[in-house]
C-alpha cells in the first residue's frame, strides 16, 4: 500500500497565487471547518480556551518579509498545505500502510483506521504538511477535499476544495496539473509557477505563483506630465482654450 | 514569548524521551545479542541465561518505550505490513524475528548447555540487521539533512556493537569499538554540521521566493503552538549542545578507554563502564535529535 | 479502471440534512451564508453563492462562525450585579425581573428628564429601530458607534459626493485600470474588497497602496507608498497640484456634474436664484443662469459683478507652490518624483485608457447622451484617512481629486450603491428638543446645513451628552460615543442617570484610555454611589463591559435571532443593485436569552412608548420579526424593501405578513436591479433618480438630483460664523480653530496632538490595524481564531530596532504623553520609518470571554488604547480639546505619538494589568473537537 503508484492518471493539486494572497486566513479556517465536518476524525483542539491553545490545522498561512536590501522589503503571505508530491516520502516511510497515494488522481491520504500515530510520515515531509491530531492521535493532512471534489451530494460548482471555494481573493486554484491544457497548468505556465524545495526530490504537484515585480522595485520610467506654464496665458489661458473645444 | 520571535538558536527535532530510551536500550540489547550470538561466553550456564535475559530485556524494553511514542499503540501490529517500502516496518519485523531467533538460541543454549553456532549466527545477523534498519529509519529522511547519510547507520551500528561488547565483557573489542565510535561520531558531527547547508534547502527554496532578497518570517501562521512546532521546531541553545558533545564523548569512550587501558576490568568496574557508556549514548541520542534540523524549520524562520 | 489494493475512501459524505440561508454577523460586512444543519444542530457554514455581497466566498471569521455559535462565553440569562462594578459578580435573574427593573429606572426619567437616559448602541445593525426607540423615548442622547469609527469618511463623503467610501460605494472592479487604496487594512466591505483586489490582479490592473504599513491588501499592491501617518492630505493635494499644472483634469465633467462653475459671492456663499438654485455663468451668452439650465456652457473662471466660479479659487489655491510635490515630499516621507509619477499615471489611466459604455441616457437637465464616458481610475480609503483629527478635510481632498479626474459615478471609477448617492439636502438635520413624556422633535442624527442647525442649549452649552453638533464638533453626524463615559462621569454638560449600551465593549477596546475609563465606570461620589448611577448593557457574550454593568440583557448569537439589514440603515447593496437582507433563527437558543431588538420592543411597550404600544397598553409588536413585517416609516415604506404588498412589490408596498418567509425562500436577501440606463452618474441620471424615488429611497418621494460639491458651502457658513458673522458664533477659544478647519475647500493641517506636545520627546506615530482573521474583542472567544491571533507584538521599524539595541524576544515600553504600556516587540522592515504598530483589540482582561486567566490574550496581548486620551494635553488657555476631528468629532485614534524604550525582560507580562473579573459563565472545556466522525 505504501509503495507509490507507478504513475497516476491525473495529478490533482492546487496552484496558489502569492501575488494575490492577502493573507486573510479564510482558507485556513474553512479548511478546519470542513475537515471537522467531513473526512475522518474531526480536527481537534487542546486547551481551546486556555493558556496554550493548540489544535490541528491542515493549512496555515505564514507571513514573510522579503528584503532585497536596496529597496523597501515586501511582504508575502504564504499558505502552506500538502503539495501531493509525486514522490511522496511520507507515504513510503509509513509502516502501517495508512499513508497512501491514490493512483487515479495522485491525492495523498491517510487511512485513519490504520494509522498508529507514529509521526514518521510527518518527519518525512519536508513541508510540514502533516499534523497529528491532538485528540484522536491519528495523522491528519490535507485531503485535497477528496470528500468534496466528487461528492454527488454537493452541487456541481461546489465540487472544489473548501479552501478554494472560500478564498475571497481568488488566490487558490484547483485542477489537474498533469494535463497541460488544464486551466491550472496554463496559469502556472503563464506565471512561472514554482515547486517548493525541488532539491528534496519529492516532485510536488502544487505550484506557487511568485509575486510579480512591483513597480516600486523595477526602474520603470513612469509617464511624466507636461506642465502648462509654458503655454500662453498659463493655466487659465489653457482653461479657456480647452473649454472652447468642449 | 511564543515561538514566533525566537532568536539565533538551533531549531531542531524534539528529543522525545521515549525515542532516546528506545534507541539506546534497543541498540545495547541488539548489540549484546550480536556478541552473544557470535562469541558466546564460556562459563556457567546461568551466566548465559542472565546475559541472554539482559539482551532480551534491553531490546524489548526499548521496543516498549518506542510504543510510548505512538498515538495509537494498540495499532502497532499494523506496522509489520509495509516491509517493502518502510524501514520502520522492516525494523519491526526484524526486531521480532531477532527476538524470536535469539530466544530460540538462548533457550537451546540454556537447555543444552551449549550454544548452537548456526542459530547464534542467524540471531546475530538478524540483530545486526535490526540495528541497521533502526538507523535507516532516520537515515532515510531527506528532510533532516544531518541524518540523511551513511554516518547515521555507522554511528548506530558501532554504538550497538560497542555497547554489546562492553555488556558481554569483550573488553578488547569494547575498547576498539568505543574508540571507533568516538571517531565515527566526531566524523559524523563534522559532516553533519555542514549537512543542512549542503542539502541546499533555504527559506528561499522553501517558499519559492529565491532571488528576491532575504526571506524573513514576519508573522507566524498562528500565535498558538502546534504539533510541528513541538515535534520538529524544538529550540536548543547552540552552546549548550556543544558542551554536551564533549561530555558524551567522555562518557561513551573516554572513561571506558582510560579505565579499560589502565585497569583490568572486573565485574564491578565493567558495570560502571557500561553505565558510563550507556549514559554517554543517551546524551548522544539526545544530541542526535536535538541537533537534527528539519527543513520545515525554514518555514518558521529557522536558519 | 479499478485500482486494486487501494484503500477505499468515503468520497461522498453527507455533511448535513438541512441548509438554511441567513446573514453572517461575524463582522459588519454582512455576507450571505448557507448554514448546514445536522440533526438540528449547526454543522457547517459556507458562503452563499447567489448573495450580492460575497458571491459564495467566506472569510476566516465567517468560517469560524460555528465556534462563535458554540462559544463558552455566551451569556445564559439576564444578570443582576451583586458585587462591585468590574468584579464580574452577578446573579442570574428572569427576563421579567430584568425588564421590570429597567422599566422602573427609565419610566421616571421619561416623565421628568428624558435626556438623563443615554442610549448608545455600538456596532448596531438595527439603528433604524434603536434610533427610533430613543426618539420615542424622548432622549437626545442616542448614537451608534460611527463617531469613533469612521464618521470623517461618512461626513466627508456626504458633504462632497452625497455618499461615502465606507461601504456605501465601490470601485468598478471589472473595469478600473488604476486603483489607489488609502489607509485600509480590512474595511467593512471585507469580502468585496478582497474579491475586487483579486479581480484587479487577475486582470493585471495596477494597484497603488498608500499606507505606512505593508501588510494584507497593501502587500499585494503593485506599488507601496509608505506614507507618514497624518500627511495624506498633503500628498493628495500635491497630486491635485500636478494634475492642475498639467491641465489633466476633466473640464467637461467638472462643468456638468460638479459645482466648479457655481458662482461665489464675496462672502464665499453661492449665488442663488429665487428658488434657491445655484447660479452659473453661461460662457456663450454671459448670462447668469441656474446650474440646471439645459444647453448652457458654464464658465470656470473670471469675476463679473463680484461673482467668481468655484473653480477659479480652487485652481489658484492648489496651483500654489506650497502644494507642489517638492514642498510635501519631506513631511509625507514620499519622494517628489514618486508623487509626480503617480499624478501622471492617474492622468494616463483616466484619459488615455478611457472608454465608453454605449448606453443612451438622459441627465437631470433633460440632455440626452449616447454613452457613459468611462474613467478607469478608482480610489478607496478608510480609517487611515479618517481616524485623524484632519481626516474630514483629507477625505474631502481625496474626493476632490476623484472629481477632477471625472471618475465618480463614471464607468471604471468609483460608484455608489443604492440608496446612495444622496445629497445633504435629502438627509435630515439633527434634533435634540426634549419634552418630558414626549418623543424627541425629530431624528437625532443628520447633516447640519449651517450654524443654525447646531444642537445647543440656551446658554450655548451642548444639548447632547457627547457634545455632538456643538462648536466642538459641528458636523458630528454619527454622534461621539467615545466621549459619553467621560462626559457622563464629569457631569459635563450635565449629569445623566442611566447609561444604556448595546453591543459596544466600552470598558475595553472601544474606549480611549481604557484603564481610566474603568476608573470612571467604578468611580463613586462621597456617599458611595456610582458617579454614573446606572448602567444597562446588552451583550451576547461575557465581555469586559458586562462586568461593569448593573443589569445585563443577554442577546442571542447571530444564528438564533431575527435581524433586518435595512435600506433605512446601512445598506448591503452593490452598485448595480439595491439589496437588503434578514437574519432569522436557523436554530432556537438553548439558553434563557432573547434577541436584543425583541427585548427593546418589549421594554418600549412596558414604558408605553408611542409606536410600540397599542391603545389598550398592550405591546404593538410581539417581537422584532413582527416589527420588521408590520412597521411602517412612511406610507408603504418599511424596514424591508422586498416582497411587499402581495409579495411582488419592490421598495414600496403594504406590509406583507408573508414577507420574512419570502426572504427565507429567496436565500435570506432581496435585490432589485438598477435600470440599465441608470447605472452610472446616478446623482444626475434621470432614469436612476426616477427609479430611486419610486423605490422610496428619498423622504421627499421625488427625484433629488444634485451637483458634486468641490466647494462645501455649509462649511463656509460655519467659517463665517467664526469670522464673526451671524448671530450663532463659536466661543472665542474655538474661533481660530473653526475658521482654519472648516474651510469650504479642502485644507491640510497637522494632526492636533502633534501640535500640542514636544515632538522630540514623542517622535513616533503609533497606530493599529485590524487583523483579517479577528473581529475586535469578540473574536477572542473563538477557539479557532484565537489560535491565529492570541497575542500581539508591537512592530518596530528595523532600523530603529537595531539602533535601540532590541533583540528578538524583547519587550518594549511604549510611552505617550498620556501613559505607558509594556508590550512584546518585533522588528519589521516594510514599515514607515517613523511608525510603530500592532494588531487591534487582541489584548483581553483576565477573566473575560470565558478564557483562562492566564490566556495569552491577557498576559502577552495588549491594547494601545491605554495610552490614547480622549482629550488633548492642555492648551495655554487651560482648555482641553477633544482628541477628535474638529469638524465631525471623529475619534483621532491614529494621531497618537509615542517613544519606545527597551523594557526589562523579567516577568514578561504586558502592562498595565487591569485586574481580574469573575466570569458570569462557567469555565470552558479543556479539550475540544467540533463535529463528529462522518461515516
Ligand atoms: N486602538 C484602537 N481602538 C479602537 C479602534 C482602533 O482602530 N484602534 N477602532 C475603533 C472602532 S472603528 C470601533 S468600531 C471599535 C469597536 O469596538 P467595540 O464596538 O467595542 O467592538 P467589539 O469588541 O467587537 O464588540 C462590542 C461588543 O459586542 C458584543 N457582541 C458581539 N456580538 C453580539 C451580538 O450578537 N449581540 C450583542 N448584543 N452583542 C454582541 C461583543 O461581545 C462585545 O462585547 O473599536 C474602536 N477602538
Ligand atoms: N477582520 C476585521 N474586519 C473588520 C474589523 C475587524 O475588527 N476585523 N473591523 C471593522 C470596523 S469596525 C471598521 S471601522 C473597519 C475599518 O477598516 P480599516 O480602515 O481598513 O481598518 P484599520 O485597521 O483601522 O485600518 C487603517 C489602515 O490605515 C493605515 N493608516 C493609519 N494611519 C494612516 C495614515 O495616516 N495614512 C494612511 N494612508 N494610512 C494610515 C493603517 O496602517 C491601516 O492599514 O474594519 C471593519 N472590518
Ligand atoms: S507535501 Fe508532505 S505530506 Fe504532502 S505529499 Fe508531499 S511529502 Fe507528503
Ligand atoms: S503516523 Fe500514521 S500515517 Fe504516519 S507514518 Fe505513522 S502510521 Fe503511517
Ligand atoms: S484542499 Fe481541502 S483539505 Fe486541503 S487545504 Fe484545502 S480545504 Fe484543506
Ligand atoms: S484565503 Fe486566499 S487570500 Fe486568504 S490567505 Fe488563503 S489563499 Fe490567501
Ligand atoms: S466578511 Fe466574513 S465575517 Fe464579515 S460578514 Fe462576511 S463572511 Fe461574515
Ligand atoms: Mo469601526
Amino acid at each position: 500500500m505504501t509503495s507509490l503508484p507507478e504513475r497516476t492518471e491525473k495529478s490533482l493539486g492546487l496552484v496558489i497565487d502569492l501575488d494575490t494572497c492577502v493573507g486573510c486566513h479564510a482558507c485556513v479556517v474553512s479548511c478546519k471547518e470542513w475537515n471537522s465536518a467531513a473526512y475522518g476524525a474531526p480536527l481537534g483542539d487542546l486547551d481551546p480556551y486556555g493558556a496554550a491553545p493548540e489544535g490541528a490545522f491542515l493549512n496555515r498561512v505564514h507571513t514573510y518579509e522579503v528584503d532585497p536590501g536596496h529597496q523597501a522589503p515586501r511582504v508575502v503571505h504564504f499558505p502552506r498545505s500538502c503539495l501531493h508530491c509525486a514522490d511522496a516520502p511520507c507515504v513510503t516511510v509509513c509502516p502501517t500502510g495508512a499513508s497512501w497515494k491514490r493512483a487515479e488522481d495522485g491525492i495523498v491520504l491517510v487511512n485513519e483506521d490504520d494509522c498508529m500515530g507514529c509521526g514518521l510520515c510527518a518527519w518525512a515531509c519536508p513541508y510540514g504538511a502533516r499534523e497529528l491530531d491532538p485528540i484522536e492521535n491519528v495523522m491528519k493532512k490535507c485531503t485535497l477535499c477528496v470528500d468534496r471534489i466528487d461528492n454527488p451530494h454537493l452541487p456541481e460548482e461546489d465540487r472544489v476544495p473548501a479552501c478554494v471555494r472560500a478564498c475571497p481573493a481568488g488566490a487558490r486554484h484547483f485542477g489537474d496539473l498533469s494535463d497541460p491544457s488544464s486551466a491550472v497548468s496554463q496559469l502556472s505556465e503563464a506565471r512561472g509557477g514554482v515547486a517548493l524545495m525541488p532539491e528534496q526530490g519529492t516532485a510536488p504537484v502544487n505550484r506557487y505563483l511568485p509575486p510579480r515585480p512591483k513597480s516600486d522595485q523595477i526602474d520603470v520610467l513612469g509617464p511624466l506630465l507636461t506642465q502648462l506654464e509654458e503655454e500662453p496665458g498659463g493655466f487659465f489661458g489653457w482653461l479657456d482654450r480647452t473649454l472652447e473645444r468642449l | 514569548m511564543a515561538r514566533p520571535y525566537v532568536g539565533a538558536a538551533l531549531i531542531a527535532m524534539h528529543p522525545a524521551p521515549s525515542l532516546i530510551v528506545f534507541t539506546t536500550l534497543s541498540g545495547a540489547g541488539f548489540g549484546l545479542m550480536i556478541w552473544l550470538g557470535l562469541a558466546p561466553m564460556d562459563g556457567e550456564i546461568w551466566v548465559a541465561a542472565v546475559f541472554s535475559l539482559i539482551a532480551l530485556g534491553l531490546a524489548s524494553g526499548g521496543l516498549l518505550a518506542s510504543l510510548a511514542h505512538l498515538g495509537r499503540p494498540e495499532r502497532a501490529w499494523k506496522a509489520l505490513s509495509q516491509w517493502r517500502s518502510s524501514w520502520l516496518s522492516r525494523e519491526g519485523i526484524l526486531a521480532i524475528l531477532t527476538v524470536g531467533l535469539f530466544s530460540l538460541y538462548a533457550g537451546l543454549w540454556v537447555a543444552s548447555g551449549r550454544p548452537a553456532p548456526i542459530v547464534g549466527g542467524l540471531a546475530s545477523a538478524a540483530a545486526f540487521a535490526t540495528v541497521v534498519s533502526t538507523a535507516m529509519i532516520y537515515a532515510s529522511l531527506k528532510s533532516i539533512p544531518r541524518w540523511h547519510s551513511p554516518w547515521t547507520p555507522a554511528v548506530f551500528v558501532t554504538s550497538a556493537l560497542a555497547g554489546g561488547a562492553l555488556l558481554s565483557g569483550q573488553v578488547l573489542a569494547a575498547l576498539f569499538l568505543t574508540a571507533g565510535l568516538a571517531l565515527i561520531q566526531v566524523a559524523a558531527w563534522r559532516w553533519g554540521d555542514g549537512a543542512f547547508a549542503r542539502a541546499g534547502s533555504s527559506r528561499s527554496t522553501a517558499t519559492g521566493l529565491a532571488g528576491r532578497g532575504e526571506v524573513r518570517q514576519l508573522e507566524p501562521p498562528h500565535t498558538g503552538s502546534n504539533y510541528l512546532l513541538r515535534e520538529m521546531v524544538h529550540v536548543v541553545g547552540r552552546r549548550h549542545s556543544r558542551r554536551l558533545r564533549v561530555i558524551a564523548l567522555v562518557l561513551v569512550a573516554g572513561l571506558p578507554l582510560t579505565f579499560g587501558l589502565l585497569f583490568t576490568v572486573g565485574h564491578g568496574l565493567g558495570a560502571l563502564l557500561v553505565v558510563s557508556h550507556l549514559t554517554g549514548v543517551v546524551i548522544l541520542r539526545w544530541l542526535f535529535f536535538a541537533e537534527a534540523e528539519h527543513v520545515v524549520g525554514l518555514y518558521y524562520g529557522a536558519r | 479502471m479499478s485500482y486494486a489494493k487501494q484503500h477505499s475512501v468515503q468520497t461522498a459524505p453527507r455533511i448535513s440534512d438541512d441548509v438554511r440561508k441567513t446573514t453572517c454577523y461575524m463582522c459588519a460586512c454582512r455576507c450571505g451564508i448557507d448554514v448546514h444543519l445536522k440533526n438540528g444542530a449547526v454543522a457547517h457554514i459556507e458562503g452563499n453563492r447567489s448573495h450580492p455581497k460575497n458571491r459564495g466566498v467566506l472569510c476566516a471569521k465567517g468560517s469560524a462562525g460555528v465556534m462563535q455559535h458554540f462559544s463558552p462565553a455566551r451569556l445564559r440569562a439576564p444578570l443582576k450585579r451583586v458585587g462591585p462594578r468590574g468584579s464580574g459578580e452577578f446573579e442570574e435573574i428572569s427576563w421579567d425581573e430584568a425588564l421590570e427593573t429597567a422599566r422602573s429606572w427609565l419610566a421616571p426619567l421619561r416623565e421628568t428628564a428624558p435626556e438623563r437616559l443615554a442610549f448608545f448602541t455600538g456596532r448596531d445593525q438595527s439603528q433604524s429601530l434603536t434610533s427610533w426607540w430613543a426618539q420615542q423615548f424622548g432622549t437626545p442622547n442616542y448614537a451608534a458607534h460611527g463617531g469613533f469609527c469612521s464618521v470623517n469618511m461618512a461626513a466627508g463623503g456626504i458633504y462632497t459626493l452625497g455618499g461615502a467610501f465606507w461601504e456605501f460605494g465601490a470601485p468598478d472592479w471589472e473595469r478600473t485600470e488604476l486603483f489607489l487604496l488609502f489607509g485600509t487594512a480590512e474595511d467593512h466591505d471585507s469580502n468585496p474588497i478582497k474579491m475586487g483586489l483579486g479581480r484587479l490582479k487577475a486582470r493585471g490592473a495596477k494597484v497603488i497602496a498608500i499606507n505606512p504599513i505593508r501588510t494584507g491588501y497593501n502587500a499585494v499592491a503593485d506599488e507601496w507608498v509608505g506614507i507618514t501617518p497624518g500627511t495624506d492630505g498633503l500628498f493628495i493635494l500635491a497630486l491635485v497640484h500636478e494634475l492642475l499644472r498639467a491641465g489633466r483634469v476633466d473640464l467637461d465633467y467638472l462643468c456638468r456634474w460638479t459645482n466648479a462653475p457655481v458662482l461665489l459671492d464675496a462672502d464665499g456663499l453661492f449665488a442663488r436664484d429665487g428658488d434657491g438654485k445655484e447660479l452659473v455663468r453661461d460662457r456663450e451668452s454671459g448670462a447668469v443662469v441656474p446650474f440646471d439650465t439645459p444647453g448652457i456652457k458654464p464658465a470656470l473662471h473670471g469675476t463679473v459683478d463680484g461673482l467668481t466660479p468655484v473653480f477659479e479659487g480652487l485652481a489658484q489655491r492648489y496651483l500654489a507652490p506650497e502644494h507642489s510635490p517638492d514642498a510635501v515630499a519631506e513631511p509625507c516621507g514620499v519622494p517628489a518624483e514618486t508623487i509626480r509619477r503617480i499624478a501622471a499615471e492617474l492622468a494616463q489611466a483616466a484619459f488615455e485608457k478611457s472608454f465608453e459604455v454605449k448606453t443612451p441616457w438622459t441627465d437631470f437637465r433633460g440632455e440626452r447622451h449616447e454613452s457613459f464616458p468611462g474613467r478607469p481610475v478608482a480610489m478607496h480609503a478608510m480609517r487611515g484617512i479618517s481616524a485623524h483629527s484632519n481626516g474630514f478635510q483629507t477625505t474631502r481632498a481625496l474626493h476632490v481629486l476623484q472629481l477632477l479626474l471625472g471618475t465618480v459615478e463614471a464607468p471604471g471609477g468609483f460608484r455608489f450603491k443604492p440608496p446612495y448617492p444622496k445629497p445633504v439636502s435629502a438627509h435630515p438635520k439633527p434634533h435634540a428638543k426634549v419634552t418630558p413624556g414626549k418623543p424627541l422633535d425629530g431624528p437625532h442624527l443628520g447633516y447640519p446645513r449651517g450654524p443654525e442647525d447646531l444642537l445647543l442649549r440656551e446658554d450655548g452649552s451642548a444639548a447632547r451628552i457627547d457634545k455632538a453638533y456643538s462648536w466642538d464638533a459641528p458636523l458630528a453626524a454619527h454622534g461621539m460615543m467615545h466621549m459619553v463615559i467621560s462626559n457622563a462621569h464629569a457631569g459635563d454638560p450635565y449629569p445623566i442617570d442611566t447609561l444604556f449600551l448595546y453591543m459596544a465593549n466600552m470598558a475595553w477596546n472601544s474606549s480611549m484610555g481604557t484603564a481610566r475609563v474603568i476608573e470612571m465606570l467604578t468611580d463613586t461620589d462621597a456617599d458611595g454611589s456610582y458617579k454614573i448611577p446606572r448602567i444597562i448593557y446588552a451583550d451576547a457574550y461575557s465581555s469586559e463591559m458586562v462586568a461593569f454593568a448593573d443589569l445585563v440583557f443577554p442577546d442571542t448569537t447571530y444564528l438564533e435571532r431575527h435581524d433586518c439589514i435595512s435600506l433605512l440603515d446601512r445598506p448591503i447593496s452593490e452598485p448595480d443593485l439595491a439589496a437588503d437582507a434578514i437574519r432569522w433563527p436557523v436554530v432556537e437558543p438553548d439558553r434563557n436569552v432573547r434577541g436584543f431588538q425583541s427585548a427593546l420592543l418589549d421594554l418600549g411597550a412596558r414604558l408605553g412608548l408611542p409606536g410600540m404600544t397599542a391603545e389598550d397598553g398592550s405591546p404593538l409588536y410581539s417581537d422584532y420579526a413582527d416589527y420588521i413585517t408590520r412597521h411602517l416609516r412612511r406610507a408603504d415604506v418599511g424596514p424591508l424593501a422586498g416582497f411587499r404588498g402581495d409579495g411582488t412589490a419592490d421598495g414600496r408596498g403594504a406590509p406583507n405578513p408573508d414577507q420574512i418567509e419570502r426572504y427565507k425562500a429567496n436565500g435570506g436577501f432581496w435585490t432589485a436591479e438598477v435600470p440599465a440606463d441608470g447605472l452610472y452618474f446616478k446623482q444626475a441620471n434621470a432614469s436612476y433618480q426616477a427609479w430611486a424615488a419610486e423605490m422610496g429611497f428619498y423622504v421627499s418621494d421625488a427625484p433629488e438630483p444634485y451637483l458634486f460639491q468641490l466647494y462645501a458651502e455649509p462649511l463656509r457658513k460655519f467659517q463665517r460664523a467664526a469670522e464673526g458673522l451671524g448671530h450663532n458664533q463659536p466661543p472665542d477659544h474655538l474661533r481660530a480653530r473653526v475658521r482654519e478647519t472648516m474651510d469650504p475647500l479642502p485644507v491640510w493641517y497637522p494632526p492636533f496632538e502633534e501640535t500640542a506636545i514636544d515632538l522630540d520627546a514623542y517622535p513616533l506615530h503609533a497606530i493599529t490595524q485590524r487583523p483579517a482573521a479577528m473581529y475586535h474583542a469578540w473574536g477572542s472567544q473563538n477557539a479557532w481564531l484565537r489560535q491565529i491571533h492570541g497575542e500581539n507584538p508591537l512592530y518596530i521599524p528595523t532600523q530603529l530596532w537595531t539602533d535601540l539595541g532590541f533583540e528578538r524576544g524583547d519587550w518594549a515600553w511604549v510611552i505617550s504623553p498620556h501613559g505607558r504600556i509594556k508590550v512584546p516587540a518585533a522588528p519589521m522592515g516594510a514599515l514607515n520609518g517613523k511608525t510603530v504598530w500592532t494588531w487591534n483589540a487582541i489584548g483581553k482582561r483576565s477573566g473575560a470571554w470565558a478564557l483562562d486567566p492566564e490566556a495569552p490574550e491577557a498576559r502577552r496581548g495588549f491594547l494601545l488604547n491605554h495610552i490614547i486620551h480622549e482629550l488633548l494635553p492642555a492648551k495655554g488657555d487651560g482648555h482641553r480639546w477633544a482628541n477628535s476631528d474638529p469638524v465631525t468629532g471623529q475619534a483621532a485614534w491614529y494621531d497618537l505619538r509615542v517613544r519606545i524604550e527597551r523594557a526589562e525582560r523579567a516577568g514578561p507580562q504586558s502592562l498595565p494589568d487591569t485586574g481580574h473579573q469573575q466570569s458570569p459563565v462557567p469555565s470552558a472545556p479543556s479539550r475540544h473537537t467540533f463535529g463528529e466522525r462522518s461515516e
